[in-house]
Parts: C-alpha cells; sequence; structure tokens
C-alpha cells in the first residue's frame, strides 16, 4: 500500500516505538494520528513531525477505557478522513515490578485485558466497517515474544499479547475476502522505557532501537500483501526499509 | 390509522429488520425481511451507502440571556476552523419532543455561547457569525479551537441529536452504520443502520456492487415551521471518482442503482440535476419530490415513512402516493416499526421486462 496521503491512526504513540511509528509514517506522507494517555509528550511527537514537514494530530485518550474508544476514533476520522492504517501499540505491563500470576491482583489483570486486548478490539469494530466497504485497510497489533513463550512474570502481558494476536487472526479469517489486512508484528527487545520498566536490572547492550524497529514496521505498512492476513510477523527477521 | 409505533431503542438484532418491498411497475408490496435483501437484488446491482457518520451535534452551553441548546448540521471541512452552521434551542432535554422546544433567548451576531465553563484551559465557547433571516434560530457558528482541540472537545461535550421516542439518551455509538467513516452527518443517516457487515459481504457474493458517498445529512427538524418549511438546508456531499465510475458500468451493464436512504437520493440526484454525474465535492440543496425524474437512481432503501414528511415527498419520485400510502397502511396494521430504529421499506421495479428497460 501506498503511505502517501493515509490516514493512519497510532497508539501508545508519546514515546518508544509507537512515537517512532508515528514520525516514520509522516514521514512517508502518512496523516498521522497519535494517541497515548500523557498530551504534552504527544504534542512533543507532533511538533517533531511537523517540524520535519509531516502531517500529525495529537488526541489524548486511554484506550483501556470503554468510553475514550468512540471519541477517540470520531476524533481521528474528523481530522485525517476514515483511517487506511491502524497501528494497535498502547500495552500496559501491569503492576511494576511485574509480579508472578500467584501474586497478580485480579484488578490489574483486568486492566492489562483492558487496555491490551479489549481496547484494540473496540478500536478495530470503530474502524472496521469503513475499512470492508471501501475494501482497503490494514492493522497491524504490536505483540510480544511473551504471546509465543511463558516467562516467569509475564502472566498478564504474555496471555493478553497471545489474545491481541488470535483477535487478529479472527478478524482475518472473517474478512479475508474484504480487502482489510490484519498483521501481528513482534518488535524483538528495544531499548524502550517499557523495556526498563519491565527489567530494570537487565543491560541495556543489545537492545533494538524503536527507531530501526518503527523503519521495519512501516515497510510490511508500505506492502502488507507480501504476508497472508492474520499473519505472525518476528520484526527481527525483516530488513530496514531506507 | 396509519401510524407507526416508533422503535424505542436500537437493540434489536440488525438481521431481524422487516423490510416491506414495493414494486412501482407492478402496484404490489410484499413482507420481507432485510436479510433477504439479496433475493431481491441481483448481480450487477449497486447500492449505494451514505458513509457519513454522526457528529456529536448536540452542545449545552449558555449565553448572558440563558441556556441554549445548539445542534451542529454539518461540519465545516479543514480542522473545523470555519463557520458551522447550528440551529440553537431554549431549556429543556432528550424527553421534549423538538416541535415542543421553547426557543432561544435572543442572540446577535458578535455574542458568544460558552459550551463548557472556561477553566484549566478547557472551556470551549461559540461566537455567532450571523443569524438567519428565514428563523433566529438558524445561525453560523465560529469556535474558539480549531484541528486536534476542537474535535476532542466536542467528541468529550457533545452527544447525538436526541429523539424523545427513545427509552433513554442515545449514546454516540448508537446513532452509527456499520460502515461509517468521517462525521459529518446531524444525524444517522439512518436507512443503513441494518446494513451490518455480513449482508454486505452476503450482498457482494452475489455480485452486487457496494459503493459510497458521503453526504452530511442535516437535522431533521428543528421546531421551527419556517425553518422546517425550509429543510434541508443546504448539506455538503461527495461522491468519490469510484462511485460515479461503478454507477456507470452497472447502467452500462444492465444494473440498477438503489440509493440507500433520502441522502444517497439527494447526493446522487442533486449532482445529476444540470448534466451527468460528476465525482466531487459539492453543496445540494435540492428538494426532491413526487415531480422529479430520476436520472441516477432506480431504486431506494430507506425507513418506512408516512405523509407530511419529507422524506415521504422524496419517495413520491419513486412510487405513486396511492401505492406509498396503501403500503404504510399494511405496515401500520401489521406491527412495523417507524423512525431512526424501526423497520425498512424498498422501493424498486421487479424486473421481469428486461426489453422495456433497455428501450
Amino acid at each position: 500500500m501506498e503511505l502517501e496521503g493515509k490516514a493512519a491512526l497510532v497508539t501508545g504513540a508519546s514515546r518508544g516505538l509507537g512515537a517512532a511509528v508515528g514520525v516514520e509514517l509522516a514521514r512517508r506522507g502518512a496523516r498521522v494520528v497519535v494517541a497515548a494517555r500523557g498530551a504534552k509528550a504527544l504534542d512533543a511527537v507532533v511538533a517533531r513531525i511537523r517540524r520535519e514537514g509531516g502531517e500529525a494530530h495529537a488526541l489524548a485518550a486511554d484506550v483501556g477505557e470503554r468510553e475514550a474508544i468512540y471519541p477517540l476514533v470520531g476524533a481521528a476520522t474528523a481530522l485525517v478522513g476514515p483511517i487506511d492504517v491502524l497501528v494497535l501499540n498502547a500495552s500496559s505491563l501491569g503492576a511494576l515490578p511485574m509480579p508472578e500470576l500467584a501474586d497478580t491482583e485480579c484488578e490489574d489483570f483486568e486492566h492489562v485485558l483492558q487496555v491490551n486486548l479489549l481496547g484494540p478490539f473496540r478500536l478495530v469494530k470503530a474502524v472496521v466497517g469503513s475499512m470492508v466497504v471501501r475494501g482497503a485497510g490494514t492493522v497491524v497489533g504490536i505483540s510480544s515474544d511473551a504471546a509465543v513463550n511463558g516467562y516467569p512474570r509475564w502472566g498478564a502481558y504474555g496471555v493478553s499479547k497471545a489474545a491481541l494476536d488470535h483477535l487478529l487472526r479472527t478478524w482475518a479469517a472473517e474478512l479475508a475476502e474484504a480487502g482489510v489486512r490484519f498483521l501481528s508484528v513482534d518488535p524483538g527487545e528495544m531499548d524502550t522505557q517499557m523495556h526498563a520498566d519491565a527489567m530494570p536490572d537487565a543491560s541495556r547492550e543489545g537492545l533494538a532501537d524503536p527507531e530501526l524497529v518503527a523503519r521495519r514496521i512501516v515497510s510490511v505498512l508500505a506492502a502488507p500483501e507480501r504476508w497472508p492476513s492474520g499473519a505472525r510477523i518476528e520484526a527481527s527477521s525483516l530488513e530496514s526499509a531506507a | 390509522m396509519n401510524t407507526l409505533a416508533p422503535a424505542a431503542w436500537p437493540d434489536r438484532d440488525a438481521s431481524a429488520t422487516r423490510l416491506l418491498h414495493l414494486d412501482p411497475g407492478r402496484g404490489t408490496f410484499t413482507d420481507r425481511r432485510i436479510d433477504e435483501l439479496p433475493l431481491l437484488l441481483r448481480a450487477g446491482d449497486l447500492l449505494v451507502l451514505n458513509d457519513a457518520a454522526t457528529l456529536p451535534a448536540s452542545l449545552r452551553g449558555s449565553s448572558s440571556h440563558g441556556e441554549i441548546e445548539l445542534r451542529l448540521c454539518g461540519a465545516p471541512r479543514e480542522g473545523g476552523g470555519g463557520r458551522w452552521p447550528a440551529v440553537l434551542f431554549g431549556p429543556g432535554s432528550w424527553r421534549d419532543r423538538t416541535e415542543d422546544r421553547p426557543p432561544p433567548p435572543p442572540i446577535d451576531a458578535g455574542e458568544t455561547i460558552e459550551i463548557e465553563p472556561p477553566g484549566e484551559g478547557r472551556g470551549l465557547a461559540a461566537r455567532v457569525v450571523s443569524v438567519s433571516p428565514v428563523s433566529p434560530r438558524l445561525v453560523e457558528l465560529r469556535f474558539d479551537r480549531r484541528g486536534a482541540r476542537l474535535w476532542s472537545a466536542l467528541f468529550r461535550l457533545g452527544r447525538a441529536v436526541q429523539y424523545s421516542h427513545t427509552r433513554a439518551p442515545l449514546p454516540l455509538w448508537h446513532v452509527q452504520t456499520a460502515f461509517a467513516g468521517r462525521p459529518l452527518a446531524a444525524e444517522m443517516p439512518s436507512a443503513g443502520r441494518p446494513l451490518r457487515l455480513p449482508l454486505l459481504r452476503a450482498l457482494g457474493s452475489r455480485g452486487v456492487g457496494v459503493r459510497t458517498v458521503t453526504h452530511a445529512a442535516g437535522l431533521s427538524s428543528t421546531g421551527d415551521p419556517d425553518l422546517d418549511a425550509a429543510l434541508p438546508l443546504p448539506e455538503p456531499s461527495v461522491i468519490p471518482a469510484t462511485t460515479v465510475a461503478a454507477i456507470e458500468r452497472a447502467r452500462e451493464a444492465g444494473g440498477r442503482v438503489v440509493a440507500v436512504g433520502t441522502s444517497v437520493v439527494r447526493a446522487l440526484e442533486g449532482a445529476a440535476v444540470d448534466g451527468p454525474l460528476r465525482a466531487g465535492a459539492s453543496v445540494r440543496n435540492e428538494r426532491i419530490g413526487p415531480g422529479h425524474v430520476p436520472r441516477v437512481v432506480q431504486g431506494v432503501l430507506s425507513g418506512v415513512h408516512a405523509p407530511g414528511e419529507s422524506h415521504f415527498e422524496l419517495l413520491r419520485a419513486f412510487a405513486p402516493r396511492a401505492l406509498l400510502e396503501a403500503a404504510l397502511a399494511h405496515a401500520a396494521r401489521t406491527g412495523y416499526l417507524g423512525h431512526e430504529f424501526g423497520d425498512s421499506t424498498l422501493i424498486l421495479p421487479t424486473d421481469d421486462d428486461r426489453s422495456t428497460r433497455a428501450a
């Protein structure tokens, strides 16, 4: 898909990978809405995109709140038009430091599912009908190695990401003929605040630069037809588009 | 009695929506369900939807003279920094019928309506730019912000325009079609509400095309008889080139163009009043009624409408009054539901005479 002029919505876009994906999409000519809870950090991302000559708009929203989803999609669509590209990047690790399951509060688990699974479900539900009628659109969920492997202390998060992958596979199966594509991307371990929150004692050596990973993800968004809809892609397997 | 009970809430399974099929060629009508729509259409036909989403058009505020509800009727493009047409009302709630609502307190150009009290940088205000000579309720407004800050505030503070026959106040997501795109409509283009994605896919598998226009459907009622008589107010409308191409292909192949909703009729017939249908953006203010000879649209899927409604007058361009009235009497007698969340009618000739149509 040519990204020039496309309407893109990126959640969790105030920092880290989400911000980098927003910047990269705008560099490729997309009209970008960046969403996250923190308005101030979002404004900085928008300012950066505009300085580079791109188009961006900031909408402060918590995708874990049911009532926040429709206003987010409505305002985003008013600003850039019906969404062509949806990047489901916002996610919560849950309680910090990350506890083992036996010590995980039910409320914390629920919150992780609200942000990482139900928020994405509601967002897709709000944009997908327009994509189907237009016969085009791409939804990418940012997954994790923890969606596939069971790591101690990554229980709530890993379950939410495994479910997100499966949610997107199921949308893909239901809308196989509709021209709308659903993909999961495992970005790999990156040098982000989220990584530092999850593993404060781990070395940062060998962690990927989120800007590099963002370029790889945007190269997927530019040509999603290279994968079958519903596929799960490991970013480390991708060449970075320059 | 030709009075339909209103559907009070959009909670019914959309596939249970009843469909009354009127055949103006034969002068007959038949009871169907919306899921049978694919049986009534054939490969090569084209369904045209209005993909305008419903605005959070109803905002509460006050001027220095008292309480005001303003209902936005259309949105300017380019971030909303331009003039917004709006209809003003005095005090009242969603339980009051629009026609019973008192007029707004007197307001002049230059005055400000505070939508939200100022404070913590969140106050939203609108300045009255002009007042219409047709009615003191119809004004143009300019908001004190634009872009993401304006749209965030509108979606935070605004509600859907309410209907007194509903069971409870309607949240905005209950007045959206399954395929809604840009928020431009003052009220839901409700004819498309029963068309859920599985039904649209079933139509596609049958070879029926589905395309869109984006038509900023305006308010259905203003509470002022003079202003109601002037409805519809000018409606911004966009017809994509892909839709015009699909209409041309359908016609060449002998397919029929079915408009989903009166707003699609206004968009397509309006854009073809003085020449061939062209793609692009325009503002439509044609009133389509019994004298209109359709140039683009052969069939209409809509709600169930009664004489006296402007929608009923529009449908008279597609079926004789006697058939519409007989069908309405049947619908009322057999429990069809009316209004935004009610049942559907399809006006479409049963085409069993290709030679006549091709002539």
